[in-house]
């Protein structure tokens, strides 16, 4: 027998080795295993062999579809949110991750898609979300947060699990920006995983809005935004430089955010931290 | 040309169809106040075992391999609208002969549904499939249908012209052979059929073909218009026209239970019956359902102070399935009534249950290649019931915003995807400048608020840590008031104020109760 291509196995580790007239022929190859010859032999090596892909012959995974986060500068940054994948965005209080939630919800109730919010601290405020062009009737609100913080993440981890089974949502968004981040700490590993390969290859975004990044190598793109801040930086409220008008002729008007990219696993090179700052409006403004 | 479909022994078929596993056993119904119980029906083998109606039920206890059940009037009226939907499935003209007979008019069907023989044997087939053994006869006319369907088992097809030589072997007791539910009118017909069946038999007349081989003068000298009506069935030749019955309204089917039930796994596996035979009722009419109730009756025990005796009263219980669109998925309606059930349980035992389904007409949607992804509404419906068993039942559901100023001033109602549809009106609107959202904390965290000549200088949340600090900017007070000429009138200032914490800065949204008095931060900015 003469052995022409050896190949690994991703899942074993161990050599293939492929013998050139399977090759010629067009026939399965076969891994030669010692100890056994003969008819059984190849019955036994084609049944070992059924549901193993050599890496060569591995396809390229395609590129997820993309769609508009609501935020033309946030487009830009990091090409859309991508469908099939989970992404999240962090930051601290008062950084604009609710804002950017709501202009992904509102792009995508545009698009005609159904949507949902997981709500793990009941904070979303209708008001607000209809302010921001959140179609309210494709919107479907799971309002957890009536116990302790470790009872409203087990509703929400299992509700998200039951929407992610159920399928046909646009987006998915857990929201989990008012958890302490010991607590969110406690969602395993598995469980991003587990929502990870929930979402592969179906048209869903899942969004998961934190204070501190927690899904790992889960998640394919990582946004974090901004803090506003005074003095140091520059102030992100206008209206904060004029702080001798009376308060009663101040108004709220625009607020500066600043996001990150921090990671994105959807290219195969190594993405560089960018960096980019948009306001957002008061419905008032 | 006319169908007939009879079910023999109608009181067991109606037992068999409401507990199939039966089939297989001899079976006797009784009836009556005990300890008066007399058997009233029975099945072919319990027959063959020597037992017969009019036994008494402790005669028919010493069988052993005997089971015996009291008769249902609930499960003969499900057997007989189960009935009337296998024939209102292949006609719309369909007369209720009786309690096991229904006749059906084919005329010009045999162009939609295949030939006379063909249609015989759907209909046997589709009997079948709702539970019920019945015998099926096509002829020219209506009664020689039903003469042939009650004498001969399985699927009968008479040719025109050929009535009274087919008809010809069956016994003269096919024809008083109708069953009546009131028991009156029962009674008075059995006297008079006696009588008839005597003088037949006393002239020598024992099946139907002597019966219209007899001279018609001579016969009706004798007995008069009815003896010329039998004699008229007896050849096959007696023409009427059919009463059509009005299609059902409501599907229902109901179960008695001899001991009361407790736990939910058994009474999910009635359900499951009770859903399976609504299901298929409604699958033969091509109909679904959009609203299902059920109706549990309940056995709880009310003590009476005076008497010191405790006595049984039934309860009802109801529950109510609203489905946003027609649906037919007994997995799916099964699954909701558990969770339902399981979220509102009936506190006591189950004597007896009803389910009733409201027909709707199926929904018609054409997908499309570039439609936005939607959830299926079977798969949504089912999650949702799940999470409204997680969450609660007025925790989930989409937004309706209520047409106040009032803080909060939003209800909950349920989440009904409607078609997708991209808005292209505000498609041009996509690339607006986002709009600053507001964070609630509901409920809103009560504010120790620190006033210096009037101005907010420091805000401490106790409840949450993170919001305390320093006020760098403030923006208000706004004031507003409402519902005032009611109890629930609210008046309140807000203020925007930007807080120094040891995260940095943080915008918050404080208020002021004019009603209350206190300080509350009701939101935060992000």
């Amino acid at each position: 027998m003469s052995s022409a291509v050896v190949s690994t196995s991703a899942a074993q580790g161990r050599p293939f080795v492929f013998e050139d007239e399977d090759k010629a022929e067009g026939r399965p190859p076969q891994r030669v295993v010692p100890g056994l010859s003969g008819a059984f032999s190849g019955a036994f090596q084609d049944a070992r062999l059924a549901g193993v892909t050599p890496a060569a012959r591995l396809a390229v995974r395609p590129a997820p579809e993309m769609v508009s986060s609501g935020i033309a500068a946030m487009d830009a940054l990091t090409g859309g949110l991508p469908r099939g994948c989970l992404t999240e965005i962090c930051g601290p209080a008062s950084s604009g991750r609710t804002t950017l939630l709501l202009a992904a919800l509102a792009a995508a109730t545009r698009r005609g898609e159904c949507c949902v919010v997981v709500d793990a601290s009941d904070a979303l405020d209708p008001q607000s979300a209809a302010d921001a062009g959140v179609e309210l009737e494709r919107l479907l609100w799971v309002r957890c947060g009536e116990s302790s913080p470790q009872k409203c993440l087990e509703q929400l981890l299992r509700a998200a699990d039951l929407l992610l089974e159920s399928g046909g949502f646009g987006l998915i968004a857990l929201d989990l920006g008012d958890l302490p981040p010991q607590t969110a700490r406690h969602i395993p590993l598995t469980t991003w995983f587990r929502f990870r390969r929930a979402v592969e290859h179906t048209p869903t975004v899942l969004l998961a809005v934190e204070r501190q990044s927690i899904a790992g190598s889960c998640s394919s793109l990582l946004i974090k935004l901004g803090l506003i801040k005074l003095g140091a930086q520059r102030n992100r409220t206008k209206e904060f430089a004029n702080l001798s008008a009376p308060t009663h002729a101040q108004l709220l008007t625009e607020v500066e955010i600043t996001a990150e990219l921090v990671q994105s696993r959807l290219e195969r090179k190594p993405v560089r931290s960018a960096e980019i700052t948009f306001a957002s409006k008061t419905a008032w403004a | 040309m006319f169908a007939c479909i009879f079910v023999p022994n109608f009181p067991v078929a109606a037992v068999y169809r409401g507990e199939p596993e039966l089939r297989a056993r001899a079976v006797a119904i009784f009836e009556g106040k005990p300890p008066l119980e007399k058997v009233f029906a029975v099945s072919e083998s319990a027959g063959r075992m020597g037992i017969a109606p009019g036994m008494t039920k402790a005669q028919a206890e010493l069988c052993s391999e005997l089971t015996l059940r009291p008769r249902s009037l609930l499960q003969e009226s499900g057997a007989r609208a189960a009935l009337l939907d296998c024939a209102q499935s292949f006609s719309p003209c369909v007369e209720d002969a009786a309690c096991d007979t229904a006749i059906l008019d084919l005329a010009g069907m045999e162009s939609l549904l295949g030939t006379l023989p063909e249609i015989a044997g759907n209909i046997f087939r589709r009997a079948a499939d709702f539970g019920l053994d019945a015998n099926v006869a096509v002829a020219s006319n209506p009664d020689t249908a039903l003469l042939a369907a009650r004498g001969f088992s399985g699927v009968t097809v008479i040719p025109p012209g050929k009535e009274g030589e087919q008809l010809g072997p069956l016994p003269v007791e096919v024809l008083f052979a109708e069953r009546y539910q009131d028991k009156q009118k029962e009674n008075e017909q059995k006297k008079e059929v006696t009588r008839l069946l005597s003088t037949l038999d006393r002239w020598g007349v024992r099946n139907l073909r002597t019966l219209a081989a007899l001279p018609k003068v001579a016969l009706s000298e004798r007995l008069g218009q009815e003896g010329l009506r039998l004699q008229e069935l007896a050849r096959g030749v007696a023409s009427r026209t059919l009463v059509p019955v009005e299609e059902a309204a409501v599907f229902e089917e109901a179960v008695e239970l001899e001991h009361p039930i407790v736990l939910l796994e058994p009474l999910a596996f009635l359900l499951n019956r009770l859903l399976e035979q609504i299901c298929a009722r409604l699958a033969s009419r091509a109909l679904n359902t959009q609203e299902l109730r059920l109706t549990l009756e309940l056995e709880s025990f009310s003590s009476s102070c005076c008497t010191r005796q405790s006595e049984i009263t039934n309860q009802k219980f109801q529950r109510t399935l609203r489905l946003p669109l027609p649906m037919l998925d007994v997995k799916l309606f099964l699954k909701l009534l558990q969770l339902d059930l399981n979220a509102h349980p009936s506190g006591a035992p189950i004597r007896k249950i009803h389910l009733a389904a409201e027909p709707a007409r199926p929904r018609s949607a054409q997908g499309g290649l570039f439609q936005p992804p939607s959830p299926e509404p079977e798969k949504l419906e089912l999650t949702l019931a799940r999470i409204a068993g997680l969450v609660g039942e007025a925790r989930v559901g989409s937004l309706e915003l209520l047409d106040t100023h009032r803080a909060e001033g939003f209800r909950m109602k349920r989440f009904v995807p409607g078609i997708s549809e991209v808005s292209r009106q505000k498609a041009s609107t996509e690339e607006k400048s986002p709009v600053a959202a507001l964070r609630m904390f509901r409920p809103p965290l009560r504010a120790n608020v620190t006033l210096e000549n009037g101005e907010l200088v420091r805000v401490v949340c106790l409840k949450k840590k993170e919001v305390q600090g320093s006020v760098l900017w403030k923006a208000g007070p706004w004031r507003s008031s409402g519902d005032w000429w009611e109890r629930e009138a609210w008046a309140r200032d807000e203020w925007d104020i930007a807080l120094q914490n040891a995260d940095g800065v943080a915008l918050y949204r404080l208020v002021h109760d004019l009603l209350g008095g206190g300080w509350f931060v009701e939101g935060s900015y992000d």
